[in-house]
């Protein structure tokens, strides 16, 4: 096939991957646009294979691939997607590693040397294919690793918290450098031994980059090597001047560094603070002992059921716990009783909810919630105090009025669901313990509040059984 | 005098951020789970770099590598779009 039938065809899969993307400003239109993604990568592929040798072997190893991801695909709990899209980002970054080192064993093959001066000689890499090459095979590898890491963090394979060093920064910026260093020296003598010194150190560098992050950071940290994955994309897409692999790179890597965004000013954070400060380690420990012991009212799950029934309005701000708990069901289920009571029953959404960007609204779905009683923060955080009750379950700092109020409060700025405005306020918990954090919560004491405590699961089953009767 | 291809690289990569940055931007919170794996899927058309990689006749490291990025990046590219299709079809309107 000509080279310009195929750039056109590039260039058509490029444009319904944008497409693809664009389909997601809607649940309507977003089954259509994810046909279209589907598309645009079929037609690449067709494309490609017929300008390649070893078909057969390709579309075996295609077809492997392609297994594997079906059944995975299949089978994977919508709780554990934050993993499944780490491990994923460490596949994208493991195979720009690998075309990498093959893209630098063969380089004839992708038309990227100049003639030698000397007829006999091999021929050498262009300066501007040695400087793609270096920086697709780093980013690679650090996608590579850091999501490992990641993924074995998200899974609790690793534990989740964040493991540091004394000097930590110093030993990662002089890994950096040296990291540079060899990039740099394979740029002007385009050799084995800098590549893969390059490679190891940059390997090395993405496990220390996200093993000191954790906890709640871990949404920031996923939507990160998002964009890492993205961005090695386009880096092989440099090495071998594939316009619509520098495409397809660049907007998942503007869209792992927007989500990525999003994530940290929903914690009120930057993302260097991310990357070089832990979370809720240290900071929070002191003030919850001193703290005088401080009065709060329990109530059952049928007050609960009866304060609900009665309610004109009622809110419920999920959390992760909802999910740990696998309540979304019953949660379900009650706000369908209490649908058919006449009460007008919404859930607010917090951006981090849950283990990585809009994983609530996921979860909820799986639990069959319609989507327009869903509503995200900024939409509904004006209606709090017109709410006669509001149900907190499995959530906590997302609902701390300190954030607010407490300058001295690790959490002060961080945008929350403004729960403390309703006249009602039930929160399911547990204990009395503190939350992700590590912040005691001033909502749990006020005098309109009332804790239910028990397994959330447990507690909105028996607020059903009150409701049914 | 020639350009570079490096610079019609970057003149091609810095539109394409400037387009991913207002798609994305437009994308529903409630979507960004979806969002993420389908742009899973999408940085999985690394396959057409792994696919070139293992073009050549010759079976070699070179080509043997490139297989091998094949088969993960197909991964990559099934599951992705499956797994979004599969939550996709869970953001339903009111029960009927």
């Amino acid at each position: 096939m000509s080279a310009n039938f195929v750039a056109l065809a590039y260039l058509l899969a490029a444009v319904l991957f944008i497409l693809a993307l664009k389909g997601l400003s809607s649940p309507v239109s977003a089954q259509r646009g994810n046909l279209f993604g589907m598309i645009g990568m079929a037609i690449a592929v067709l494309t490609t294979l017929t300008i390649t040798q070893n078909v057969i072997y390709i579309i075996l190893a295609i077809a492997v691939g392609g297994v594997i991801g079906a059944v995975v695909a299949k089978r994977i709990e919508m709780t554990a997607m934050p993993e499944l899209v780490a491990a994923m980002h460490s596949l994208v970054g493991l195979a720009a590693v690998l075309i990498a080192v093959s893209a630098f064993y063969n380089p004839v093959a992708y038309g990227i040397t100049q003639p030698s001066f000397f007829s006999q000689a091999k021929p050498t890499l262009y300066l501007s294919s040695r400087i793609e090459l270096f920086i697709g095979a780093f980013i690679g590898a650090i996608t590579f690793t850091g999501s490992i890491i990641a993924f074995g963090k998200l899974s609790g394979k690793l534990g989740n918290k964040s493991l540091r060093f004394g000097g930590q920064h110093w030993v990662n910026l002089l890994l950096g450098v040296a990291m540079i260093g060899f990039g740099i020296a394979f740029c002007i003598t385009p050799a084995w031994t800098p590549f893969l010194i390059m490679l190891a150190l940059a390997l090395l560098l993405g496990v220390l980059l996200i093993m000191p992050i954790g906890g709640a950071d871990m949404p920031v940290v996923v939507s990160m090597l998002n964009a890492y994955s993205g961005f090695a994309a386009a880096g092989i897409g440099f090495t071998l001047n594939n316009n619509m692999l520098i495409i397809a790179g660049a907007l998942v890597g503007s869209s792992g560094t927007i989500l990525s965004y999003i994530m940290c000013r929903a914690m009120n954070r930057s993302i260097i603070n991310v990357i070089f400060g832990g979370f809720g380690e240290g900071v929070a420990a002191e003030d919850v002992g001193a703290a005088v012991q401080k009065t709060y009212r329990s109530g059952s799950a049928e007050d609960a059921a009866f304060l609900m029934s009665n309610a004109d309005s009622v809110i419920i701000v999920p959390g992760y716990g909802l999910a740990v708990a696998r309540a979304q069901h019953a949660i379900n289920e009650m706000s369908t009783l209490l649908l058919a009571k006449g009460v007008k029953v919404r859930y607010a959404i917090h951006p981090v909810a849950g283990r990585m960007p809009g994983h609530m609204n996921v979860l909820l779905a799986e639990a069959e919630v319609p989507y327009e009683q869903v509503e995200e923060m900024d939409e509904i955080n004006n209606e709090f105090a017109d709410t006669d009750v509001v149900l907190v379950i499995g959530a906590n700092d997302v609902v701390n009025p300190a954030a607010k109020t407490d300058p001295a409060s690790p959490i002060y700025g961080m945008p929350i669901l403004e729960a403390h405005k309703a006249r009602t306020i039930l929160v399911v918990k547990r204990s009395m313990a503190a939350g992700y954090a590590g912040l005691d919560n001033e909502l749990f004491y006020l005098d309109k509040s009332m804790m239910i405590f028990g397994d959330a699961k447990k507690v909105v089953e028996d607020v059903i059984k009150s409701l049914q009767h | 005098m020639g350009v570079d291809p490096i610079v019609t690289n970057l003149t091609v990569f810095v539109l394409a951020i400037v387009v991913g940055y207002h798609v994305v931007w437009n994308v529903t919170p409630a979507l960004h789970t979806p969002l993420m794996a389908v742009t899973n899927a999408v940085s999985g058309i690394i396959i057409v770099g792994a696919m070139l990689a293992a073009g050549p006749m010759q079976i070699d490291v070179g080509t043997v590598l490139g297989l091998l990025a094949v088969m993960l990046a197909a991964v990559n590219v099934f599951g992705g779009f499956l797994v979004t299709q599969r939550m996709l079809s869970m953001f339903r309107k009111k029960n009927k």
